[in-house]
């Protein structure tokens, strides 16, 4: 836990000096908040004594009082004032700089670690868990932060203060907070120890509650047709009522926080008064009474300040403690070291496009039983056409993953242009094998934007090229704006076969010497595909091309086709070979072309 | 404690009379628990401000008894008694802080769960309309950050600005009592106090709107790069995603920085123009005592013999300033509580102003009157109603006129006549549409994106309504037929799978809620599903999460397809039902599929053109005319649209 919160305090950086300053300033807009009541005591027992002495001597009163001391006092609750507002706005700004400079550090550190994670790395975190982490827990960090430095020393120095100046100003008196402070101290942390599991409880109710209501508003249709409406309402009700109850057994308790700080007010107040004015009358006629009036009013004024520190104190407490998953969620992904890096000394070039698989076994994760892939031995040669094809879960993807190292084998060695992919530089090798993933992605920006992505410095002709290859330039150009259409986020202005094409595109302009389409033309109608593959031959003819698809017709006129099963390579073999003697070959060759129309 | 949380929702101007709608909802239904919690109020309030002027009487009996114009042994029993006075506030006072904190968050916690239900039971009652037309996330908004923000406001803070409020005015009316001089100042201290609130309040909420705007981009760019990473990856564009973020992430820096620095440094003036104000008080206070004044108009506390009290001229006394610096803690502390309940008041007005406008949709209309029965079909051709299952349907006409009741047996005729159609009056979707259904034939839509398939199928179930009579079902207009009892007669499978948190067995079942063990894996054998949930971890009882997240988009599939055959409707129609799966698979879906609905209509929307071959009428769309119609060998041999897509000269998208 400590090393987490070590962690996340390293994202102050150059807010540091901010970090340091708000507490200081805390001090002492905290010292003289304690020094007022002081004063003003003091400066009421200027008056006390001069009306004292005027009482004695049969003076006025104007002339018995030290004018001196009053001014004095008066300098100083004035200057005290003045003094603990700047220190408190200063406090203030200075808080609000280090807390969300260090949020913004956070969010982007954790931005470049998330940058910098390997494919298997980026399995292991859900993508939604990893957008919460970014947002929702680092606003929580952010103001826990910004508490901590704002509260974390002032409060308690309040309360310390509070209690010296009680014993200054009042003598023994003040052992009367002594007394209290345990006592009220434990209340609030009885009250914090039970309600904190019900309001843990009230959280979880809630996410049951939103995901009914999540599932309801995105499923309605499916509520609808099924008439389900009176199913969802009582399940709804459950739920909610649920949050009810907790809820309401949660603050159950925590109602007994107000009346117990008001009794500790009150009972220090009465208990002050009492004692204070035993004191008083019981030295009435001796020349040192051991409390004076002025005393007994600073004295009620501490009584109050130390009860809401402590109040304040058992409030931060709370929040830390809430802080504190969030911190842990952060740091975990802070703490995740990406499996993938550089190597030393990387090979900056990738001389041609050759692979060679060499007795590969590759599995997800350490824990997996099962291989993914198993005992593959490949070769191909530079400026090939190889097809793969197999069922779901046969292997085709964690296979051509493998290529531009976006995984590590398990066993084994991937040779790309004759060296093992583990000695290239990650940027040299990405750029030479470019993939086309099956889920595609566009991003929010204009078409030409998104297809820069490739190459960011491409020319408007290269761009023209590559979409022309891809077949992608005849629909762009219905566009009204072209190459500068936005596309929405998650490409939702564009069809899936656009998409498709666009993707491609994006790859061709890397001008890789390895291009891998994963199911990339699924959408796209037979004769397009046809025509992207004929350009690809004829554009691109000394890059290796490696596609992946479920339609025969994609791959039949492929150098090689690779038929997967189980993680294993099936058979290895052209389109006439393996319609000969592969059964499962066949078996899809024979339900598509009877089925399909092919 | 409850946990502190950063006051969520936004700050827009909420509509007028949200407020008073509220309390009047609230008034309604908790009349009793109201009245007593402001009762409690009161009761603290004034508590509060008898106890400092009781205070005083405390300092004014020592004074006296120091300067010696009483007695001790008088003094101290005067003091005694005082304090006795006070012990009797106080409990008083403490007793009713319980008791409208506890009767508040209680109340507001009913109160909430009440709205929650009324939100919920209403938003069932919607038409598709309303969430085609309303953002998935401001919708789920309402349930958790404007709830909350009402939750605030009932529970927080419109009890603490009136009990704020309330002490406010009280202390003033006692400091008029006791000196008008002294009032003057302290009004104006939080006259200044109030000035500062508004600006420095104004200022941060501006901030706090900017601030908003900038986390909104900076939430954007976080989703879709983490989305798309794999493909930042595979780009290696790592640096330039981060340089992009770079830029966003300080801007929202500098806002979330301007906004809570107006905040933080609110609660430090205030607090100091109260300590210039206990200065000014004590300096004016002395000075009249130096001076001796008697010009000062009020209660004059006398401690003799008896503790009597009267009013007129007279001096500002060593007591009076006690009670004033009191006193203007009291007050300052409040008129701050009061000035922060500003920003939840706003907050929770416009979070109200988003529900009620959820509770003020018009809900889906229904006058039909036609229901779905079981039947049993005698020989003769009769039918009889039965409350059994028989898998025989006929649907119950009463007729107005003459209160006869009238079967017709469900056999799935459905004729769409010439309907236009669009979901605003100025762009149709559909233009002279027209459809004949016969009983157990299968009737295929194809089209592009937007051509129009999944409208007609909205409008047959009518999630959108049309005009009468242009849509019969066995002769029976459809407009007459009850929703509820329509909707049962057609099984729909859509391409977006939705499952619903449970098991797998309780997904499956969703379709028909009475359905056995037995027919639910007889539903998933049907669907294909069988075998790969056996496969599940914990079979027909593994948990489904998250829609179903722990499935590939394909078993989704199948498992909505099984829910369909579980529900077993007379009519069914396959909305793009099996693009996720894969040809040798869905092969076997559609054997079982064709089991199920033998002798059944099937409505089906395909991208494949492979799934829609066999159908007996393909309807070949686009934007939103039927331009083909016929078998696939008829549209085959026509060599038009139809042939083209299967050529794969044309693309479908």
């Amino acid at each position: 836990m400590k090393k987490d919160i070590a962690l996340i305090l390293k994202s102050v950086r150059e807010y540091k000096i901010y970090a340091i300053f708000t507490p200081i300033f805390m001090i002492v807009e905290s010292a003289i908040e304690c020094l007022m009541p002081l004063f003003m005591s003091r400066l009421l027992g200027v008056v006390d004594e001069g009306n004292t002495i005027a009482l004695a001597n049969g003076i006025s009163l104007a002339e018995a009082i030290d004018t001196n001391k009053l001014i004095l006092f008066i300098c100083l609750m004035v200057g005290g004032a003045i003094l603990s507002l700047a220190a408190g706005i200063l406090g203030g700004i200075f808080a609000a700089r280090a807390s969300t400079g260090m949020a913004k550090n956070l969010r982007m550190d954790l931005y470049k670690k998330v940058q910098s994670f390997s494919f298997s790395n980026i399995d292991k975190f859900s993508a939604s868990s990893l957008v919460t982490r970014m947002t929702t827990d680092i606003s929580t960090v952010q103001m826990a932060f910004q508490m901590t430095i704002r509260m974390v020393v002032r409060a308690p120095l309040m309360m310390i203060f509070s209690v010296i100046f009680a014993f200054v100003a009042g003598g023994q008196m003040a052992w009367i907070f002594i007394g209290l402070i345990p006592v009220i101290a434990l209340g609030f942390i009885i009250i914090m120890i039970l309600a904190m599991p019900t309001f843990r409880r009230v959280f979880k109710r809630y996410d049951a509650m939103n995901e009914s209501v999540e599932e309801n508003v995105s499923g309605i249709r499916v509520v609808k047709s099924y008439v389900r409406e009176e199913y969802e309402k009582e399940k709804f009700k459950t739920a909610s009522d649920n949050i009810a109850k907790e809820f309401i057994k949660a603050e159950r308790i925590v109602v007994w926080t107000n009346p117990i700080l008001n009794f500790a007010i009150h009972a220090s107040n009465v208990l002050i008064c009492a004692i204070g004015s035993y004191l008083i009358i019981g030295a009435i006629g001796q020349d040192n009474s051991p409390l004076t009036i002025p005393q007994l009013s600073a004295l009620q004024t501490y009584g109050v300040q130390i009860l809401m520190s402590l109040m304040f104190v058992s409030m931060i407490f709370v929040m830390l403690i809430m802080a504190l998953e969030a911190i842990k969620r952060i740091s975990e992904v802070l703490k995740e070291e990406p499996t993938i890096l550089n190597p030393e000394n990387p090979i900056m070039e990738v001389s041609d496009g050759s692979i060679n698989f060499d007795h590969v076994s590759f599995k997800y994760s350490l824990e997996a039983e099962k291989n993914a892939l198993e005992g593959l031995n490949i070769t191909i040669k530079s400026g090939e056409f190889v097809g793969i094809i197999g069922s779901t879960g046969s292997g085709k993807t964690s296979l051509v993953n493998l290529i531009s190292r976006l995984y590590d084998v398990s066993e084994g060695n991937v040779i790309v242009g004759g060296h093992n992919v583990k000695d290239y530089d990650l940027i040299t090798l990405r750029d030479a094998v470019s993939v086309v993933l099956q889920k595609n992605v566009l991003f929010s920006g204009t078409i030409a934007d998104n297809l820069r992505w490739g190459n960011l410095h491409a020319t408007d002709e290269e761009i023209l090229k590559a979409a022309k290859t891809a077949q992608a330039d005849e629909f762009v150009q219905t566009f009204p704006k072209k190459y500068d259409t936005y596309i929405e986020q998650g490409g939702s202005n564009v069809s899936g076969g656009q998409k498709q094409r666009l993707c491609i595109a994006r790859a061709l302009l890397k001008q890789p010497k390895i291009l891998v389409l994963d199911d990339s033309t699924s959408a796209v109608d037979t004769k397009t595909d046809k025509l992207i593959r004929e350009s690809l031959r004829k554009d691109i003819p000394n890059t290796t091309k490696i596609v992946i698809a479920q339609r025969i017709s994609s791959i039949e006129d492929a150098d090689k086709i690779i038929v997967m099963e189980n993680g294993k390579i099936n058979q290895i073999g052209t389109h006439a070979e393996l319609l000969k003697s592969n059964k499962i070959y066949q078996e899809v060759y024979n339900t598509q072309v009877r089925k399909g129309g092919n | 404690m409850p946990p502190v949380r950063a006051p969520k929702g936004k700050l827009e101007t909420a509509k007028k009379g949200t407020l008073k709608r509220l309390l009047k909802i609230l008034f309604k239904n908790y009349k009793f628990q109201l009245i007593f919690s402001a009762i409690c109020i009161v009761l603290y309030s004034l508590g509060n401000i008898a106890s400092s002027v009781f205070m005083s009487v405390v300092t004014n009996t020592l004074e006296s008894a120091t300067t010696g114009r009483i007695s001790p042994t008088q003094a101290w029993s005067s003091m005694i008694t005082t304090l006795i006075v006070i012990g009797i506030i106080y409990i008083i006072g403490m007793a009713s802080a319980y008791g409208y904190n506890y009767t508040m968050s209680v109340t507001s916690q009913r109160f909430l769960n009440t709205l929650r239900k009324q939100m919920f039971n209403h938003m069932e009652s919607l038409p598709i309309k309303y969430f085609d037309t309303h953002p998935r996330g401001d919708i789920m908004s309402l349930y958790t950050n404007d709830i909350d923000t009402i939750r605030q406001l009932v529970s927080q803070a419109i009890p603490t600005a009136f009990q704020a409020g309330f002490t406010v005015i009280g202390a003033i009316a006692a400091m008029l009592l006791f000196s008008p001089i002294l009032t003057v100042l302290v009004i104006i201290g939080s006259m200044a106090m109030f000035m500062n609130a508004k600006t420095m309040g104004g200022k941060s909420a501006k901030y706090f709107v900017k601030q908003q705007i900038a986390t909104g981009k900076v939430e954007g760019n976080i989703e879709e790069s983490i989305k798309g990473l794999k493909v930042i990856k595979v780009f290696s564009h790592e640096e330039k995603s981060i340089e992009d973020f770079d830029k966003i992430n300080d801007q929202l820096c500098k806002d979330s920085t301007s906004a809570n620095e107006a905040s933080n440094i609110l609660a430090p003036i205030n607090g100091n123009i109260g300590n210039i104000l206990y200065v000014i008080l004590i300096v004016v206070g002395v000075l009249f005592i130096i001076q001796g004044w008697e010009i000062n108009p009020g209660l004059q506390l006398v401690i003799g013999d008896t503790f009597s009290v009267s009013y007129g001229i007279g001096k500002i006394t060593y007591s009076i300033i006690f009670f004033f610096l009191i006193a203007c803690r009291t007050f300052s502390n409040n008129v701050n509580n009061f000035t922060q309940q500003i920003t939840f008041i706003t907050m929770g007005q416009a979070g109200a102003s988003r529900i009620f406008d959820l509770l003020d949709e018009q809900s889906e209309t229904d006058s039909g009157y036609v229901t779905l029965v079981n039947v049993i079909k005698h020989e003769d051709g009769s039918l009889e109603e039965t409350s059994e299952r028989t898998r025989t349907y006929a649907w119950k006409h009463p007729h107005k006129a003459d209160g006869t009741i009238t079967y017709t047996e469900l056999k799935g005729d459905i004729v769409i006549d010439d309907v236009d159609f669009g979901y605003n009056q100025d762009q149709l979707v559909l233009h002279n549409v027209s459809i004949y259904a016969h009983p157990g034939q299968r009737i295929a839509f194809v089209g592009a994106t937007g051509a129009g398939k999944t409208t007609i199928t909205n409008l047959i179930n009518r999630f959108y309504d049309i005009a009468d009579g242009k849509i019969r079902y066995d002769g029976i207009n459809i407009n007459k037929i009850k929703k509820d009892d329509l909707r049962r007669s057609l099984g729909i499978v859509l391409q977006d799978t939705n499952l619903f948190t449970g098991t797998v067995m309780e997904n499956i079942r969703y379709g028909r809620l009475d359905a056995t063990d037995e027919e639910v894996y007889e539903a998933a054998k049907i669907a294909n599903a069988y075998d790969f949930i056996t496969r599940l971890p914990e079979g027909f009882n593994t948990m489904l999460s998250g829609d179903g997240a722990n499935l590939s988009q394909g078993q989704r599939q199948l498992l909505s397809i099984a829910r369909a055959a579980v529900a077993d409707a007379p009519v069914m129609i396959l909305d793009e039902a099996t693009s996720s799966i894969d040809t040798r698979t869905e092969k076997l879906v559609q054997k079982g599929m064709d089991m199920l609905m033998k002798g059944r209509t099937v409505f089906v929307i395909a991208h494949r053109l492979s799934t829609v071959q066999d159908s007996e009428a393909i309807m070949v769309l686009d934007h939103g005319r039927i331009i083909e119609r016929g078998t696939h060998q008829d549209l085959i041999n026509k060599k038009g649209v139809y042939y083209q897509l299967y050529t794969g000269a044309f693309e479908l998208e």
